[in-house]
């Protein structure tokens, strides 16, 4: 492989994106969880449920923080690196990210403000109002990015103008609404919310782990496990209605997501194959005949296309495809046993004490980021060879820059993420982990900083009954 | 045609990127002069004035990227590539900044924090110059070839583009000198007035010497403003010496707003100085749009050329015409929630 600047460009986005997106999956779901502690704590008047909410804005405050600076990034990719697709495509794509600005980030960037810094300048309804315009804010602005990017996957509603070659719309609603965005929608919304209550979930049972159990750890840990039981296997029938959708609209991208070889009437279900010299290896494991009943509604003697049917300059790459399908798939059912398992135990009224599913829940706490990012990568590497499905290729997308140039980029992309990515992991594990524990720290583990330097003035607190008057 | 679609778009984008200039600007002004804190103390108050407003500040810029892409993907796709490598250090700049805003509050070792606070003010100042910088590419001209950018990774590097990245740094001092005056009290508010006199000073040096140097950039400038190598066209000039003349007259009431003693009573509101800082920045940028107006690649690609279709442009007016007076109103709102003295121990960990 030669590292061109269309090879070079083609990673950055990815590597960009990709860290871009763990933060929007998890703030999405942290907003919205919040916004129903404050509303469960406005209704009830349990203090539990604003000790969570004082907890998690700390962290969503970081994360939210991350998701900004790193959106940034992607409003100026598309003319740095792909100044073709900007100009050809952005009489359409245009509106539908403007739109995205003008409804959703001021309204986040604004209310985040009150969010973090109104607790004593408005009331508790105001502040749930700014909470709330928050989470809303979050899920506007996974409309309008998923508009755009479903048109990309399936395009509608647009026209090509025959003297300059730019798309322009014909239909609006046609082309925000198009085949693919309900579904892809739906699917990336409850992917969020149960990457979050996974998160919530491993956090909640470290402390469980640790002996931290407080009042607010175990509702987390009910709270999460209930969300992934009910929401998974939602997320499921969703994700199998998107790759429908897929099929009848990119067909090349199931056969390369379901490892169909050969074109056949009936196809089975490949669990797990690898490489070999033919052309699309062998198939490991499969489970035959299954297709009848994946994909409703076939003609009789309808033929599902194997990769074999289309020729090498309209396939996606198929072993990545493959196997980030796989892991997304896996990683999910991963979530759903740990969401069942959670309920059951809530049920048995043992979910509070350290066991076997503690231990199992913290490393399980990355299941929903790695089935986000594996989902996104099977999409968009399915996508290939096209920016705009069956429209512009991604060869024909790329700005006129040198290799060199992207080559740096990257590498500046690389490392400054890697220095934010580990602090911000970092910072948010250390308040996600220690919990809500009332008792004062043990006076040993603070030896390090003797009180009276300047770096003791911010250490960072747990919740402690403090926090809480300082609130009243 | 009734209406004139592309002018009426490079208006909100301008309106857009003055905005950011005028709020992101204090925030980065702010973000450099933490250099000079005296304690970690000083820096936290300082950093506590703009710190429930500096996101939505810094969403402007998306306007900036996002809306140029939106309703000009022709210039869209001929700018970000020119200026790639001043993007790239720009989003870096912001990107450290934009953390270290949370990330410095929970560093606990020294040395973390140190480097979070460094993050902070070099974050700042590059991102100034940075746009500064590009500030200067665009008033020298971009080479542009059959429509896409045809010039070199380094050609935005001029001691004309070093400059003007001077200038927005200094700029930006200003800007954010002035926010200290509004925002601060004691101490930390004479030394703002103090560093805010320093800034002044650069910026009416910078003023004239951006001014004059653009002049010289292009005949076109020159000939708009009624200047050539021999004389001065009265015809031209006059009319528009308003402009450069009122910057100057605020530049003077700054002064004397910042020299006053914050302890003589009834004299100079604290507000002042940064409303009449952003009337300097204002005269410099309607001088900016003068000079390079109808080009939006100047002196290759009009604003008219470079424009998105008409379909396109109308349903964005729509959206523009109702969002954008809700969003002012709310940003209103929330800055007069804000409003005031900041006090000590106001920041991060008061809720």
């Amino acid at each position: 492989m030669e590292f061109d600047a269309l090879i070079l460009s083609r990673l950055q986005f990815a590597f960009v994106v990709a860290f871009h997106i763990l933060f929007p999956a998890f703030t999405i779901g942290l907003a919205a969880f919040l916004a129903v502690c404050e509303g469960l704590w406005l209704k009830t008047g349990k203090e539990v449920f604003k000790r969570l909410y004082l907890h998690w804005v700390k962290i969503f405050a970081l994360a939210f923080a991350m998701g900004v600076v790193s959106g940034v990034v992607m409003s100026y990719q598309f003319g740095t690196n792909w100044s073709l697709f900007s100009e050809i495509t952005g009489s359409v794509m245009g509106p539908m990210l403007a739109y995205e600005v003008l409804t959703a980030f001021f309204l986040e960037a604004t209310f985040l403000g009150v969010m973090l810094f109104g607790w004593q300048k408005v009331g508790r309804k105001l502040h749930f109002v700014a909470t709330c315009a928050v989470a809303i804010g979050t899920t506007i602005s996974a409309f309008w990015i998923l508009a755009a990017n479903s048109w990309m996957q399936t395009p509608a509603g647009f026209a090509i103008d025959a003297e300059t070659g730019n798309f322009y719309a014909t239909s609006w609603i046609e082309a925000i609404f198009n085949p693919s965005l309900p579904s892809r929608l739906s699917h990336m919304l409850l992917a969020a919310y149960t990457t979050t209550a996974a998160v919530i979930l491993a956090a909640g049972a470290w402390q469980i782990l640790k002996g931290r159990i407080t009042e607010p750890t175990k509702w987390q840990i009910r709270m999460a496990s209930g969300t992934l039981a009910i929401l998974l296997p939602i997320q499921i029938m969703v994700g199998h209605w998107s790759g429908e959708v897929a099929h009848k609209y990119q067909p090349a991208k199931i056969a390369v997501v379901e490892g169909w070889c050969e074109t056949k009437d009936l196809q089975g279900t490949v669990l797990i194959a690898w490489p070999d010299d033919s052309e699309c290896g062998h198939a490991g494991i499969t489970v035959p005949g299954t297709s009848t009943f994946l994909f409703a509604g076939l003609e009789e003697g309808e033929m599902l296309h194997g990769i074999d049917h289309y020729p090498e300059s309209e396939r996606p790459p198929i072993w990545l495809v493959f196997y980030s399908f796989r892991i997304m798939v896996a990683s999910g059912l991963g979530m759903l046993a740990m969401g069942l398992w959670g309920s059951f135990l809530w049920w048995r009224k043992k979910l509070d004490e350290p066991g076997l599913f503690h231990m199992a829940a913290v490393p399980a706490g990355a299941f929903g980021f790695l089935a986000v990012v594996t989902g996104w990568i099977t999409a968009e590497v399915g996508r290939q060879p096209y920016t705009v499905y069956g429209h512009l290729r991604t060869v024909d997308s790329l700005s006129p820059v040198s290799a060199g140039q992207v080559a740096t980029s990257l590498l500046v992309f690389m490392v400054v993420y890697a220095i934010i990515f580990t602090a911000g992991v970092v910072y948010m594990a250390r308040i996600a982990t220690r919990g809500f524990d009332d008792t004062p720290p043990d006076p040993a583990s603070r030896e390090r900083r003797p009180p009276g330097t300047p770096m003791g003035a911010v250490d960072e607190k747990a919740e402690t009954s403090d926090d809480i008057v300082a609130v009243e | 045609m009734a209406i004139d679609l592309p002018f009426i778009w490079a208006l909100i984008l301008a309106i857009g990127v003055m905005m950011y200039v005028l709020l992101d600007g204090f925030d980065l002004g702010v973000g450099m002069f933490t250099a000079f804190a005296e304690s970690e103390e000083e820096r936290n108050m300082m950093t506590a004035t703009v710190e429930p407003v500096w996101d939505g500040n810094e969403t402007w810029l998306i306007i900036g990227g996002g809306g140029l892409f939106a309703a000009f993907p022709t210039a869209y796709a001929i700018i970000m590539p020119a200026f790639y490598l001043p993007v790239l250090i720009m989003l870096a700049a912001l990107i450290f900044r934009g953390v270290a805003f949370e990330f410095r509050h929970k560093a606990v070792r020294r040395p973390t924090r140190l480097f979070w606070n460094g993050a902070f003010y070099g974050g700042s100042f590059t991102a100034a110059f940075s746009q500064g910088i590009m500030l200067g590419g665009m008033v020298q001209g971009i080479r542009v070839e059959g429509g896409a950018f045809a010039g070199g990774a380094f050609d935005w590097l001029t001691p004309f583009t070093l400059l003007t990245g001077i200038s927005v740094v200094i700029g930006y001092l200003l800007l954010g000198a002035c926010w200290l005056v509004l925002k601060t009290e004691d101490d930390l508010h004479n030394k703002a007035r103090k560093w805010g006199r320093m800034a002044l000073a650069g910026v009416a040096i910078c003023f004239l010497a951006v001014s004059f140097a653009t002049l010289s950039v292009d005949a076109s400038i020159g000939d708009r403003w009624g200047f050539s190598m021999t004389q001065i066209n009265p015809a031209r000039f006059l009319p528009l010496a308003p402009v450069p003349l009122a910057g100057m007259a605020l530049v003077v009431w700054l002064w004397r707003d910042l020299s006053m003693k914050p302890d003589a009573v009834g004299t100079a509101p604290d507000w002042r100085p940064y409303l009449l800082a952003a009337g300097i920045f204002l005269s410099g940028y309607i001088g900016l749009g003068v000079s390079l107006y109808p080009f939006i690649v100047p002196y290759e690609i009009s604003i008219t050329e470079a424009a998105a279709r008409d379909n396109a442009l109308v349903l964005m007016l729509v959206g523009a015409v109702i969002m954008l007076p809700i969003i002012l109103a709310y940003t209103a709102y929330v800055y007069s929630l804000f409003w005031g003295k900041v006090k000590p121990g106001d920041g991060y960990h008061a809720h």
